[in-house]
């Protein structure tokens, strides 16, 4: 009953999709309105039917219907009901559906918009994001179904099927397999949604994008549009990355946080193209440059969305043989090149209409340094896409398998990003239009001056590897221009209107919370950056097999191994839990428990490191191994993390920032609206809240 | 009680008699091997080359911390590698040669593998040409206009820079 209701929304929203993606074109060249209107409420339906579809999945899940073979791939009786709900998206058609379902929600919501001014715009918007939601409707329908049960024929062999095959029985297994014990993390509960919010919500720019480029609209009005959106997106698609490394990190148990691995490679790629274009679409907006670049960095963002659910999905990473046997590969790969040539033929049509309306004054103007930044994000996203089909390219052109790790990564990117680091200390204070050196280095010399400080301080105190030293001192010179911008503005603020220096900073950050909330993000990055190179930098590790009452050092820190207990939990684990003696310099700080979980449903070990957090260091400690019964021993690797922390206080403030900046700015946008009126002027509002 | 004396004695002695020289022919072996290399390695020195080398069957995961069965048991290879004598190098070259060029964190500098590293920095000074071209039009055009700084088209942005011009002007910003 229940998966028949979820398939039959499932075709319903199929049906619905393409409905719309005719009507819309068909209204649009006919010039019947009426038509438009008509696709646009079928996307909005598309969101109800579809949240019929998830709840069906989810009702199977939580009630435990393992005769529907995604339900018994995902779930087992032992599992608690919050993980039995997230296992929507746990496995591959479950996680496609929730792809479609956000999908979905995004189309809808920005079908419910206000949508007079732009009338000419909708019928491609809706086209756009409907072919991509049609896309997936039809993976998931064709070769992903999460509603087939298995069934058994006379001769009991097993079938798997959408409807009973005839002369069959249905199949009710006892229990299901449960969900990979990895992805049984708080972390993992939150990461995947924020990650997929991420991914849907650029392709609402890129719809607008491409109905600007399809109606032949030269205006930036495209990008005013879908200015909140792509904040948006990369606030998600941000929060999704910092919580998989926080997740690698407390879950994987080989003391790092970000491991250059293909599948988060995949995340990595949209998010640095959307970053690239947040930055450049502040030159279309100020200068009228850069508009083909624009378009060329919102279709790439979206074909490296599609991309990177390809690369997760089609089991392409694993081997290319495998891709080819993967039902959903194939398809995926020819959506993309379609979407993509489709996409860059459309731009080169309207090559000539896109010029630029000026042209750049001054090589330290902050268009100009916004270009380098951009090839800066770019030049990342080449080492990165590269790295990851590398070893595809090679295994089907050699027959090869050959490995890109993180050195080639690490090697390949830390001169970019060091690079990031200096514009973003230069370029916020480079005027649009014109700089000199002279303004630049008026307005940076003091806090160039404290940056330099800094630097002198880590030498003093011992620091000497040369990357390190300059790692910190960009890192410290961005702070501080940054803290500087600040403070310029509050001080302005306070003399200005006498509020006291508190007011005028909340007020300042408030009155103008896309500028401020820009530099909240670059202050998160300094953070960020600071804890990645303390660990990188300074990362120190020890292995050794212990009997009770022994210890290793590491870094002043003393381990002692106490003791080891091994037991059974109720929710059908086995769990092997060490308890260690902590100190340092002779001071006792306590107990940690490294962990090693054996989940007996799956057959999947997990191992849970004992970690000790502070400001300055973790102290990360792995139970690799143990011989309990033979001699009472147990192998221990303990990391000892510089500063790793500050990443994570970084991608919380980081977080914290990109709320500020896409915060609707009501009180000004009201406030121009009003001025713009009595001057019965038809400008469109710099900062409107669409 | 004397009785159990003597035969607890004899016991020993037998035990003596028969597993001292096997105890002793035990040491005197592995001493020989340890004598090529020096101590027995420590787990520090066997996951320094662990750390370099990734799992042949596992997606890009190094062998000093995969935890699977099976990379213990590489592990203990290289143990053994070491304990024979091996330097690092060679231990590579015998992964390289059991499994492949996966085995290695890069793959080895030669043919089609060059381009792994020829390319992104070709795309990176392709880009760096373009931006060049572009300022340095900018420049040619800086020296033939006097522009100004562009007026911030934002009423708020606009009253707040003029401020900060004119403390800054005035002397009195900072």
């Amino acid at each position: 009953m229940i998966t028949n209701i979820g398939y039959g929304s499932l075709i319903i929203t199929f049906v619905l999709s393409l409905y719309g993606i005719v009507a819309a074109i068909y209204g649009e060249r006919k010039n019947l309105y009426r038509f438009v209107e008509s696709a646009r409420v079928a996307m909005l339906l598309t969101f109800p039917m579809l949240t019929l579809v998830a709840l069906s999945i989810i009702t199977l899940l939580v009630t435990q219907h393992y005769e529907v073979q995604y339900v018994y791939n995902t779930t087992s009786q032992s599992m608690p009901i919050y993980l039995k709900i997230t296992a929507l998206w746990g496995g591959q058609s479950g996680s496609l559906v929730f792809w479609a379902w956000l999908m979905s929600a995004f189309a809808s919501a920005v079908s419910i918009r206000k949508w007079s001014r732009d009338r000419d715009l909708l019928p491609w918007v809706i086209v756009v994001s409907l072919v991509t939601l049609a896309f997936f409707l039809s993976m998931i329908i064709f070769f992903e179904n999460p509603f087939q049960r298995f069934w058994a024929s006379p001769g009991s062999r097993e079938i798997v099927a959408m409807f009973q095959p005839a002369g069959t029985q249905l199949l009710i297994p006892n229990d299901g397999r449960g969900l990979n014990p990895l992805l049984r993390h708080p972390g993992m509960v939150i990461h995947p949604p924020m990650l997929y919010l991420g991914f849907v919500s650029f392709v609402i720019p890129f719809a607008f994008g491409i109905a600007a480029l399809i109606t032949g609209r030269k205006d930036d009005r495209w990008i005013r549009l879908t200015r909140r959106w792509t904040l948006v997106a990369w606030m998600f698609l941000s929060i999704g990355l910092i919580l998989g490394s926080r997740w690698a990190y407390d879950v994987l148990g080989w003391g790092g946080y970000w491991a250059w691995d293909p599948v988060e490679n995949a995340a990595l790629m949209p998010w640095l193209t959307g970053t690239a274009f947040l930055h450049s679409v502040m030159i279309q907006e100020k200068r009228g440059l850069f508009k083909r670049w624009n378009m060329i960095l919102v279709i790439l963002t979206y074909s490296l969305v599609i991309f990177g659910t390809f690369l997760t999905r089609s089991g392409v990473l694993s081997s290319v043989h495998a891709f080819a046997q993967s039902a959903i590969g194939p398809m995926f790969f020819i959506f993309i090149g379609i979407t993509f040539i489709i996409s860059l033929a459309l731009l080169i049509k309207r090559w000539g209409d896109l010029k630029s309306e000026g042209v750049m004054h001054s090589l330290l103007s902050r268009e100009s340094l916004f270009l380098l930044n951009n090839l800066l994000f770019i030049g990342i996203l080449v080492v990165v896409f590269w790295g990851t089909v590398f070893p595809l390219i090679s295994e089907l052109l050699t027959g090869q398998k050959v490995t890109v790790a993180a050195p080639f990564y690490q090697r390949s990117t830390a001169p970019l990003f060091a690079g990031l680091l200096l514009l973003m200390g230069i370029a916020p204070l480079s005027a649009w239009g014109h700089s000199t050196w002279k303004t630049l280095g008026k307005a940076m010399w003091k806090p160039g001056l404290l940056s330099l400080i800094v630097l002198l301080g880590m030498i003093i105190s011992g620091v000497h590897s040369i990357g390190a030293l300059l790692g910190f001192w960009l890192a410290s010179f961005a702070f501080f221009i940054t803290i500087h911008e600040f403070w310029r503005g509050t001080k302005a603020r306070h003399k200005r209107s006498g509020e006291n220096y508190l007011t005028a900073f909340f007020r300042l950050a408030a009155r103008n919370r896309r500028r401020y909330g820009g530099y909240l993000i670059h202050l998160s990055v300094v953070l960020m950056a600071i804890g990645i190179i303390g660990i990188e930098g300074y990362q120190t590790e020890t292995q050794a097999k212990l009997k009770a009452g022994e210890s290793i050092q590491l870094s002043g820190y003393t381990v002692t191994f106490k003791s080891l207990a091994e037991f059974d939990t109720n929710d059908g684990r086995n769990v092997a839990r060490a308890v260690l003696d902590v100190s340092k310099n002779g001071k006792n700080l306590g107990q940690l428990y490294p962990r090693r979980d054996y989940f007996y449903d799956s057959q999947q070990p997990m191992t849970i490191p004992g970690v000790r957090s502070t400001i300055e260091d973790d102290l990360y400690i792995v139970l690799v191994n143990w011989e309990q019964i033979s001699s009472g021993s147990a192998t221990f690797k303990v990391f000892h993390n510089p500063l790793i922390n500050w990443l994570w206080i970084g991608g919380i403030l980081l977080i914290f920032g990109s709320f500020v900046a896409a915060w609707p700015d009501q009180e000004r946008s009201l406030q121009l609206e009003r001025k713009l009126a009595s001057q019965n002027s038809s400008v469109v509002p710099v900062s409107s809240s669409d | 009680m004397g009785f159990k004396k003597l035969s607890l004695n004899l016991v020993i002695k037998f035990t003596n008699i028969l597993f001292v020289p096997f105890m002793l022919f035990a040491l005197i072996g592995v001493s020989q091997v340890y004598a090529q290399s020096g101590n027995p390695p420590t787990a520090d020195q066997i996951n320094a080359i662990a750390k370099q080398l990734y799992c042949p069957v596992c997606e890009n995961t190094p062998l000093d911390v995969c935890p699977t069965q099976a990379c213990a048991q590489w592990r203990d290879v290289i143990r053994d590698k070491l304990v024979a004598g091996w330097n690092e190098e060679q231990i590579k070259e015998y992964f390289v040669n059991q499994y492949g060029d996966r085995v290695l964190a890069e793959p080895p500098k030669r043919g089609l593998n060059w381009l792994v590293y020829v390319l992104p920095p070709i795309f990176f000074l392709g880009g760096l040409v373009l931006v060049y071209k572009n300022i340095k039009n900018a420049r040619k055009l800086e020296s033939t206009i006097t522009s100004a700084p562009i007026v911030e088209d934002d009423p708020f942005l606009k009253e707040f820079e003029d401020v900060l011009r004119k403390m800054e002007e005035n002397g009195k910003n900072g």
